[in-house]
């Protein structure tokens, strides 16, 4: 049973690793990232490593997701849109 | 000639970790016997904590934690010196959209419950899991909410140099002190109390609070500079 639960944790988090790899559209990239960190933040919990989940969870789900956030605001937001302005201006 | 010489220095370095690292007997019983029992066994006899993390990373590894929060220090002063511009007025950062009224309430609501957490996770960083790094980071992330929810929400940057400065300040002072009484650095000298009370392990809930102020001013500071940047 907790190694059925660890092996559907780690397929969702590789998943999403993938996922944030391939989608071209940065903000849901960052959120796929996010859902790794909380992934990784709840595995280590299970195992019991709970200074480390607490450090996880704070860091690479709220702060990190939300400076990658600000910063795609500050710039593009899809992938090839600088690519193109760049083409259309020259 | 050029990739040759890097590819010759690459061997040599290749070469020299390669013979420290083969000479590490990593998992072997020499290896993990020793230092570990130490401090399971001292963390209870000898400084009455309850959490054994928080015992190895600031007494036994003081040192290192002082070498980490300087990397953070660090860190944020290098981001704060490429983005920070001196303005006359705060206000001006770019607004996508105004936030609506239940952001606002919701927010208003939620941060002193976010700061109360954070202040929670480093005063007891000592009996239960978490400490300074966590609850700093979770201080910081509710002001984070409550810039994101007020356009005109600002924190003094002063203030914040001032808190962090003097943060970093008694640490060390705190090391010196342990240095002067009994010999070595960041050594306990306080009494050491009764396991599981809020009032034990001597100097590491003290060090743990200075740490969680100084990382919530840090975090603060840099999440305050990335959002007001603009060019």
């Amino acid at each position: 049973m907790y190694l059925i639960l660890f092996i559907v944790l780690l397929i969702i988090m590789l998943g999403a690793a993938v996922y944030a790899v391939v989608q071209k559209d940065l903000l849901v990239a960052v959120i796929a990232t996010g859902v790794i960190s909380l992934i990784l933040a709840i595995l280590f919990y299970l195992l019991q490593a709970p200074d480390v989940a607490l450090t996880e969870a704070a860091i690479g789900v709220a702060l990190t997701t939300i400076i990658f956030v600000i910063t795609i605001r500050n710039t593009v937001r899809y992938e090839d849109e600088h690519d193109k302005n760049k083409k259309s201006n020259s | 000639m050029k990739k040759l010489i890097v590819i010759l220095l690459l061997a040599v370095l290749a070469w020299d970790l390669g013979v420290i690292f083969l000479g590490l007997n990593f998992g072997n019983e020499h290896f993990t016997e020793g230092v570990k029992d130490q401090y399971l066994e001292k963390t209870v006899t000898e400084l009455n904590v309850a959490n054994t993390v928080t015992s190895i990373v600031v007494n036994f590894r003081g040192f290192d934690t002082l070498g980490e929060v300087t990397v953070l220090f660090l860190a944020a002063t290098a981001l704060g010196g490429i983005l920070y511009k001196k303005r006359h007025h705060v206000g001006e950062r770019s607004v996508l959209f105004p936030s609506s009224s239940l952001v606002m309430s919701g927010s208003k609501l939620l941060f002193p419950a976010i700061i109360l957490l954070g202040v929670y996770v480093f005063v007891h960083g000592h009996l239960s899991p978490g400490g300074g790094f966590q609850g700093g980071t979770i201080i910081a992330t509710g002001f984070l909410l409550m810039l994101l929810a007020y356009d005109n929400y600002s924190v003094s940057h002063n203030l914040l140099s001032i808190i962090e400065s003097l943060a970093g300040i008694f640490f060390v002072v705190i090391g010196l002190l342990g240095f002067m009484n009994h010999g070595t650095f960041l050594e306990n000298f306080l009494p050491t109390g009764t396991l599981n009370n809020l009032f034990s392990g001597g100097v590491i809930p003290i060090v743990y609070i200075l740490i969680g102020f100084k990382v919530a001013a840090e975090l603060t500071g840099v999440i305050y500079t990335v959002l007001h940047e603009k060019d």
